[in-house]
């Protein structure tokens, strides 16, 4: 499909991207949204860097700095790391299961544009008088005290997006239960794809919550309620278990999917199958459900009172223990391979000790006694850095790595990658290794300038000189990818020799309707086993017959724009006579092309037997 | 001759590990490294276990990682076996993991446990009073205000404490969530706008001499723009000079009146300009809507202004706060509550606020 766009004039591309229900094109969109949030989220990190490099710099205002470092958080969490991992899920997941599409093509396009949308409103914030400035966790007392509409743009924005995160992941729950192959039973499923499920039942269960206590922040902020007012009988420690009750889970959302990527660079890069393949799935899952029973660690200095916090202290302790057989099993999985160190590799190989120290740092935070210490300092700063570039992070920029040939039919260059690799790596442990010892000494987190004289200077310098590091290595990355693009090399189905899963044995990219025949799968890595017997592809399960294809749809973009619309009429409603008509305005675009879409029958269309056999022989399952 | 050299020399380098060890571990006013009291103790104690339990493990992981770097490199195009797993390593690794978090989770949970005692605080004497020494801590945009309910004064910026004994918190704030937190003393805890929540801190003596007698204490939880700037000290006096200190305090009952000319006439624009907010009386009968900004009955005593730590407390910077405290102290409550002070009303105030003060 790509080489059709190609032939195409900008418009008719701009056009096909806007309507797309393709869940590879949704993939790349995700990637070309949340890259640009990836490298926005950089440089407010370069901000923050710069403004801390020497002790009481003036780089930035104190308020200035505030929204920095909100936005920094907000736009990795919400409109990077989740979006780039959404993207690797759109890109594979269906391909590893056998599926030709996600379970709703429609839905998985309205949520890409649900968050942009989101993501944009958030974004604009900066034009239109201040970004949020209460940090990412928004605690209710700063945020209901914060003037402006900067933390409307946050509630309103992240709600317009998480709309389309929850509906993301109930989309890729259904396709996992009803659309893998024949023979692909849960327990041949891919780690990645394995971990995508689990993520998606996280996103599930995690998001009300957060969709809840940002709604009742709205209206606070804009309606008069006083669900946090403390005068008027509110409670703002209920917002911060609310904001954790999602927000923990919210690591492991990002967390698990990054384990899978690694589960499946390892095994491909040693030749070797996964060690303890059912004991890394019931990780996984205990993984998933202890994150919900964790939260309140994040506020042992509230004062819960003892008995709270230790149990929260033990339970937390627990995970390690998941987490443990996870690492070991990585491991053992190189483990009398045949290691051959590719880019991806590298990434995988080095999250392996990076993960570890954030996740030995995470049990020393779960000492809940020694947390009072640990707390809101720099040590939490470097912990979860650890945890997030360490292991999210490396997982996205070995993933792309490792899946661009699948998704964009080129190989990124390999010397390039591995520049990238080594400067991103030096810099980042330069960055935040520094950081535990500065929590240790005292410096709190989230302080826009430090005074000197307290022994913190040389260590916020190399803190700096690490971040601009890794600010060379996104640029080397990004050199690499438009040298890739104008190079245009193309590659076959298979580019790194040794792919075990069934998205390696169809063409690279896959073609729209991905498989010709759906595969037969016989067992863990199917395409590997097939290869290992002397075949070329998979055994098709079906006879070649008509493949039901979606309609492209712009509706999913105009349902978006309706709501990005009513949230400037909700914001301005009070300060504008124009506030409520474009409120109105916009919620009649939204609900008028949900009836559009309700009313007029879309049976899609059918690719029929004989285009397909005309089809290029090289594509389809007879790879 | 030899041996001397020999004592000398590893003297020398005793001296020189102690001092990377003492820069590894921060400032003895300032650093969680240098516990400076029993709950600091304890949290430096679970900071030590679970460090070495945590090097261990990193250790056990960084021999099979190197070894997997170095072995396993492909040197050939053999495929190795495929290995589905091992149920007694998987065994060796969920096992061994659990009993070493026991070994941890028993300490934390009997910390946290003793850490909340605040027992103390709920046995009042016949006065209805409690023997142990009580502090309402209560946080505010960027300044902190220190009230001994049982000695019945308030001060602000400076707390003051005497040593070797637990000395009780309340902890709360009046405007948005703050976290009160000394580090070098002990741990954090938040001060919340819904509730009063307690804990207990003990300030050593020998560990306070060695910090100069004055820890620093800093606002751990985000609070607006000034966030990073609001700072207070902590002075910690032997119980004997502590109890004179508040017999001094307690003796100030009206406004001190000023003694130098010069002073007089910074008192009274003190008088018409600052009193509306800033008590230079220690009592705690008005009512706490009403102290607006820091108490300021002992200012002259104190070692910063505005708890600044680039703001020594003399003339000069006391002029330079007055003059623009927004250039010190973004979006604090001060800035534009009075007009334009001239050079000389400056030195007025400056003079009459350091001239303020209780003891000898």
């Amino acid at each position: 499909m790509s080489t059709y766009a190609q032939k195409r004039g900008f418009g008719a591309t701009l056009w096909d991207y806007l309507t797309t229900v393709d869940h590879k094109k949704i993939a790349i969109l995700y990637f070309i949204a949340g890259g640009f949030f990836f490298v926005l989220g950089g440089i407010e990190a370069m901000i923050i860097r710069i403004q801390l490099a020497i002790p009481n710099n003036d780089f930035v205002s104190a308020g200035f700095y505030n929204e920095i470092l909100t936005m920094h958080g907000t736009t990795m969490i919400f409109l990077a790391a989740m979006p780039l991992l959404f993207g690797f899920m759109n890109a594979i997941m269906p391909l590893q299961i056998g599926a030709r599409d996600v379970a709703f093509p429609f839905v998985n396009a309205l949520g890409f544009w649900l968050f942009f949308f989101g993501g944009t409103f958030l974004n604009l914030s900066w034009f239109l008088g201040g970004a949020p400035d209460a940090g990412w966790t928004s605690y209710a007392s700063l945020s209901l005290a914060s003037e402006g509409h900067g933390i409307d743009f946050y509630v309103l924005g992240l709600q317009i997006s998480g709309f389309g995160t929850l509906m993301g992941g109930i989309n890729f729950l259904v396709t996992i239960i009803n659309m893998r192959a024949p023979g692909m039973t849960y327990m041949r499923m891919p780690l990645f794809t394995w971990t995508t499920f689990v993520a998606s039942s996280l996103i599930l269960f995690a998001f009300p919550p957060l969709t809840v206590s940002i709604f009742m922040l709205m209206f606070d902020r804009l309606f008069g309620s006083n669900f946090f007012v403390t005068a008027a009988g509110g409670n703002t420690i209920i917002w911060e278990h609310f904001f954790w009750i999602f927000g923990h889970p919210e690591v492991y959302i990002l967390i698990l999917p990054a384990f899978g990527i690694f589960s499946e660079i390892i095994p491909v890069f040693a030749r070797k199958r996964l060690f303890g393949y059912s004991s890394m799935v019931f990780a996984t899952v205990l993984i998933g459900f202890l994150g919900f029973m964790v939260w309140a660690h994040h506020m042992f200095t509230v004062g819960l009172g003892p008995i709270a916090n230790a149990i929260f202290a033990v339970a937390t302790m627990a995970i390690a223990v998941p987490t443990g057989i996870k690492i070991f099993n990585w491991l053992f999985t190189a483990w009398g391979g045949s290691v051959s160190f590719t880019t991806p590799m590298h990434y995988a190989l080095a999250f392996i000790p990076s993960f570890l120290m954030g996740g030995v740092t995470g049990v020393m935070l779960a000492v809940a006694a020694a947390d009072y210490q640990y707390h809101d300092t720099y040590f939490v700063v470097a912990h979860f850095h650890y945890v997030i570039v360490g292991g999210v992070v490396f997982a996205v920029l070995g993933g792309l790595q490792f899946y661009w040939p699948k998704m964009f039919g080129t190989m990124l260059n390999e010397t390039l990658g591995k520049i990238t690799f080594w400067l991103f790596f030096a810099g980042f442990h330069l960055t935040f290794f520094i950081q535990h010892f500065l929590g240790l000494w005292g410096m709190p987190r989230r302080i826009y300038t430090f005074l000197p004289g307290q022994g913190y200077e040389l260590s916020n310098l190399v803190s700096t000189i690490g971040a601009l590091l890794m600010a060379v290595a996104t640029v080397v990355l990004v050199i690499n990818i438009i040298i890739t693009v104008k190079k245009n090399e193309r590659i076959g189905n298979d580019p790194w020799g040794d792919g075990r899963t069934l998205e390696w044995a169809i063409p690279s990219p896959a073609p729209f309707y991905n498989f010709k025949q759906l595969p037969l799968v016989r067992g863990l890595d199917p395409y590997w086993i097939e290869k290992m017997e002397g075949k070329k592809g998979m055994t098709p399960a079906e006879p070649l017959g008509d493949i039901h294809m979606p309609n492209s749809s712009i509706i999913p973009f105009i349902m978006s724009f309706g709501l990005f619309v009513s949230a400037f009429g909700v914001m301005y409603r009070l300060d504008y006579a124009w506030g409520l008509p474009v409120l109105i305005i916009g919620l009649v675009i939204t609900f008028g092309s949900m009836l559009a879409r309700s009313l007029k029958d879309d049976h899609g269309f059918h690719i029929h037997k004989e285009d397909l056999i005309d089809d290029d022989n090289e594509k389809g399952v007879k790879a | 001759m030899a041996m001397k050299w020999l004592s000398k020399w590893r003297l020398l380098s005793l001296f020189t590990m102690l001092a990377f060890v003492l820069s590894g571990c921060g400032l003895p006013h300032l650093s969680t490294l240098q516990p400076a009291g029993e709950v600091a103790q304890t949290q430096y104690d679970l900071m030590v276990l679970s460090t070495a339990i945590m090097v261990g493990v990193i250790v056990v992981v960084t021999v099979i990682f190197l070894i997997v770097l170095f072995r396993f490199r492909r040197k050939d195009d053999k495929i190795p076996k495929q290995v589905e797993g091992s149920h007694k390593l998987e065994i060796i690794w969920t096992v061994i993991p659990i009993l070493l978090l026991l070994v941890l989770a028993v300490p934390t949970v009997k910390a946290t446990f003793d850490l909340a005692d605040v027992e103390a605080m709920d046995q009042k004497n016949e006065e209805g009073k409690t023997d142990a020494l009580v502090v309402n801590v209560r946080a505010n945009l960027y300044w902190w205000e220190f009230e001994y309910p049982n000695e019945e004064i308030v001060t602000s910026q400076e707390l003051v404490v005497p040593t070797d004994e637990k000395v009780y918190f309340n902890l709360k704030a009046s405007d948005v969530k703050h976290s009160f937190w000394i580090p070098a003393v002990g741990g954090k805890m938040d001060t919340n706008t819904d509730n009063v929540n307690k804990f207990w801190l003990e300030f050593d003596s020998a560990a306070a001499d060695e910090a100069g007698e004055l820890f620093y204490g800093k606002c751990a939880e985000l609070c607006g723009p000034s966030h990073a700037l609001m700072d207070f000290k902590v002075k910690t006096l032997p119980r004997d000079e502590f109890d004179q200190w508040v017999a001094d305090m307690q003796d100030v009952k009206e406004p001190a009146v000023a003694q130098t000319p010069k002073a007089q006439q910074g008192q009274e624009i003190f008088n018409n300009s600052c009193i509306g907010c800033h008590a230079v009386t220690p009592a705690n009968t008005t009512p706490e809507a009403a102290r607006m900004a820091p108490n300021l009955t002992n200012f002259g005593e104190r070692d910063y202004v505005a708890g600044l730590i680039t703001m020594e407390n003399n003339e000069e910077n006391i002029k330079e706060w007055l003059r623009d405290p927004e250039k010190y102290k973004p979006a604090n409550k001060m800035t534009g509550t009075y007009g334009e002070l001239s050079e000389d009303e400056l030195d007025a105030l400056a003079e009459y606020l350091l001239g303020l003060k209780v003891q000898e």
